[in-house]
């Protein structure tokens, strides 16, 4: 596994970049994995990045666009705003989690 | 803040730079034939890429918004559930096994047909209805899931999936 230095940090990633230790992460570190990805965060990026997290640590996976919608509270079309093109990709390495792995 | 040409970043091509575009043709309306162009064009939307579905025959079982609530699944005549026909043909089996694949369906968190429509729709997917069976079955938009986009004819659909990957099911 790759180690990356981001934010004068060593950060374990998988050979995508995916973080493969949630807690490396922190906020500061989201700007700086969305600004590798072309994105800048706003307020309700982090709103989304949390619950992902919080659902991550209490279920052990990362949650889909529909449980991000169902349990969440945030509904599928503001994802595809907020994560053009591949929402549940681009927020789980945003929050330093893993791709979810169910099909829907 | 530290360089970041040497960490790997994960490749999320718009499949805009691909050309990337898929059109799924739905023509069955059982319940266990609807969910997999569902659950691929819910996928293909995901992965950013240009999803249509188009309903055409039984198909429109899945839009039909009097029985997209209430697909059957029939297990007689189907091998692969392994039971004797004589059995799965009694009165009643085909609320019992539609009422088994509805749980074991539920159990894994995939929802029902009328709100994975909701979800790929949200996602961007276009939906469509074929005009033959439209015109055979006597429906008109009205009876459709609102989210359908068109009734269109097989010219018009030959337009849409110019250039796109097509899957029949």
């Amino acid at each position: 596994m790759p180690v990356a230095t981001m934010l004068g940090r060593e950060i374990h990633v998988d050979e995508e970049g995916f973080l493969t230790d949630p807690s490396e992460w922190d906020e500061e570190l989201a700007k700086q994995l969305a600004t590798n990805i072309g994105l800048e965060l706003t307020d309700r990026h982090f709103e989304a990045i949390r619950f992902a997290r919080e659902d991550q640590a209490a279920q052990g996976e990362t949650p889909t666009l529909r449980r991000m919608q169902t349990v969440g509270g945030f509904p599928t079309k503001e994802l595809f705003g907020l994560f053009p093109k591949k929402p549940a990709k681009k927020l789980s390495y945003v929050a330093g989690l893993q791709k979810p792995v169910g099909c829907v | 803040m530290t360089a970041t040409d040497t960490v790997p970043v994960p490749s999320f091509d718009d499949a805009d730079e691909t050309g990337r575009k898929l059109v799924i043709i739905c023509s069955k309306g059982s319940l266990d034939m609807a969910y997999p162009g569902l659950v691929l064009a819910n996928a293909a939307l995901g992965e950013g890429i240009e999803t249509h579905i188009f309903f055409t025959f039984w198909g429109f079982e899945i839009i039909n918004t009097k029985t997209m609530g209430d697909l059957k699944f029939v297990a007689m005549g189907n091998p692969a559930t392994h039971m004797p026909n004589a059995v799965m043909g009694l009165p009643g089996m085909t609320a019992l096994s539609t009422k088994m694949m509805r749980k074991q369906i539920a159990d894994l968190d995939i929802p029902e047909i009328p709100e994975f429509l909701d979800l790929i729709h949200a996602s961007g997917g276009h939906l469509w209805a074929c005009r033959m069976s439209a015109d055979m079955m006597k429906l008109t938009e009205d009876d459709l899931y609102e989210g359908v986009e068109g009734i269109i004819s097989a010219t018009d659909f030959m337009e849409l999936s110019e250039g796109a990957q097509t899957l029949f099911i």
